[in-house]
């Protein structure tokens, strides 16, 4: 399989998510030039962390108008695996393809430091081979994860089950204290209703390995890997 | 030498007093947190402003327009709530001068 790791002038995590699906998972990857409008054939779409075009207006916002985020979007549309983190995330929810918005962190500062995230949806492509309210430690880094809806909104999304990773304590606790930057609900990532877009703030490439703190993070990518083997199967059967 | 200063330096467009301009102010909307309002507004507070019970901040665009330009209003409201506006969260209002 292959994956797809967008490059936007600004992105600082394109080459981390290069490796962890290179060198860690052992997959095919290629850089997504911004200005191309060609996804090389991936299976993947990764859309990494950083500060697209400087984060000028609102994160997110300028790159969602790239011709490469055009390609995505259609991407997305047809059902390819598309995951936007941080950065990415922002992104996803600028372009449409994921809703709500992200926000300055209430405290107002960047806060960079590992979270504990709890797995609320582990039957999606990019949770299936967790377990449900599984624990994993993955290190945040923003200054703008604050996610937000229109209360009605995150009902919605409580109720079709979109909320992907909610921020916990080390013992899968929801508290407040454990929520870094505000968002609503303690959330972490969401998926959209088909289940084929991911956005989350937290950096599942930045925690592949243990002697980076965590290898909690790789269980994102061999998810989306063993999704991928099942559309597959699927697509051929 | 002279030092070129910026009234040396105009830059193209602002000296043409023909172009048409609008203001855009976008602001967070109602109920919408705004965390540097609140840290502006505690501010106040410490300084010794206590009548100033809330902040909310903003940002506001000039546009400057070439003369003559088609469907201006409907073009301006395009780029606001798709560009300079996040109609999620932000409200726009467009302020047209000539």
């Amino acid at each position: 399989m292959k994956f797809g790791v967008v490059t936007f002038p600004g992105s600082n995590c394109d080459y981390d998510a290069y490796a962890a699906a290179r060198h860690i998972l052992g997959e095919e990857v290629e850089f997504l030039w911004h200005k191309s409008s060609d996804l090389c054939q991936s299976d993947v779409v990764i859309l990494p962390g950083g500060f697209s075009y400087g984060d000028y207006l609102r994160a997110g916002a300028i790159a969602r108008f790239s011709p490469i985020v055009q390609e995505v979007v259609k991407f997305a549309e047809s059902g390819g695996f598309v995951i936007g983190i941080c950065n990415g995330f922002q992104v996803l929810t600028e372009a449409g393809l994921l809703p709500g918005a992200l926000i300055r962190n209430s405290h107002l500062k960047f806060s960079c430091k590992y979270v504990y995230l709890r797995v609320e949806d582990a039957e999606c492509a990019f949770t299936r081979d967790c377990d449900h309210h599984e624990v994993l430690k993955i290190p945040i880094a923003h200054g703008e994860g604050n996610y937000y809806h229109f209360k009605e909104d995150i009902q919605k999304l409580e109720d079709s089950g979109q909320i992907v990773f909610r921020y916990v304590d080390g013992d899968g606790q929801l508290t407040e204290n454990s929520n870094p930057n505000g968002s609503l609900n303690n959330i972490a990532g969401i998926r959209n209703r088909e289940g084929n877009v991911l956005g989350m703030m937290p950096h599942p490439e930045r925690a592949v390995e243990d002697i980076l703190g965590s290898a909690d993070g790789l269980k994102v990518f061999e998810s989306l890997r063993s999704a991928y083997q099942v559309a597959r199967v699927a697509g051929v059967g | 030498m002279r030092i070129p200063i910026n009234e040396d330096r105009p830059i193209e467009g602002n000296l043409m007093a023909e172009n048409e301009k609008a203001v855009v102010h976008v602001r967070l909307k109602d109920g919408v947190l705004d965390p540097q309002g609140v840290t502006i507004q505690k501010a106040l507070a410490q300084m010794g402003f206590d009548d100033f019970v809330s902040v909310r901040s903003g940002r506001f665009f000039e546009l400057e327009i070439s003369v003559g330009a088609d469907n201006l209003d409907h073009q301006i409201d395009e780029i606001c709530s798709k560009l300079l506006a996040n109609p999620v969260i932000e409200n726009y209002e467009i302020e047209r001068k000539s």
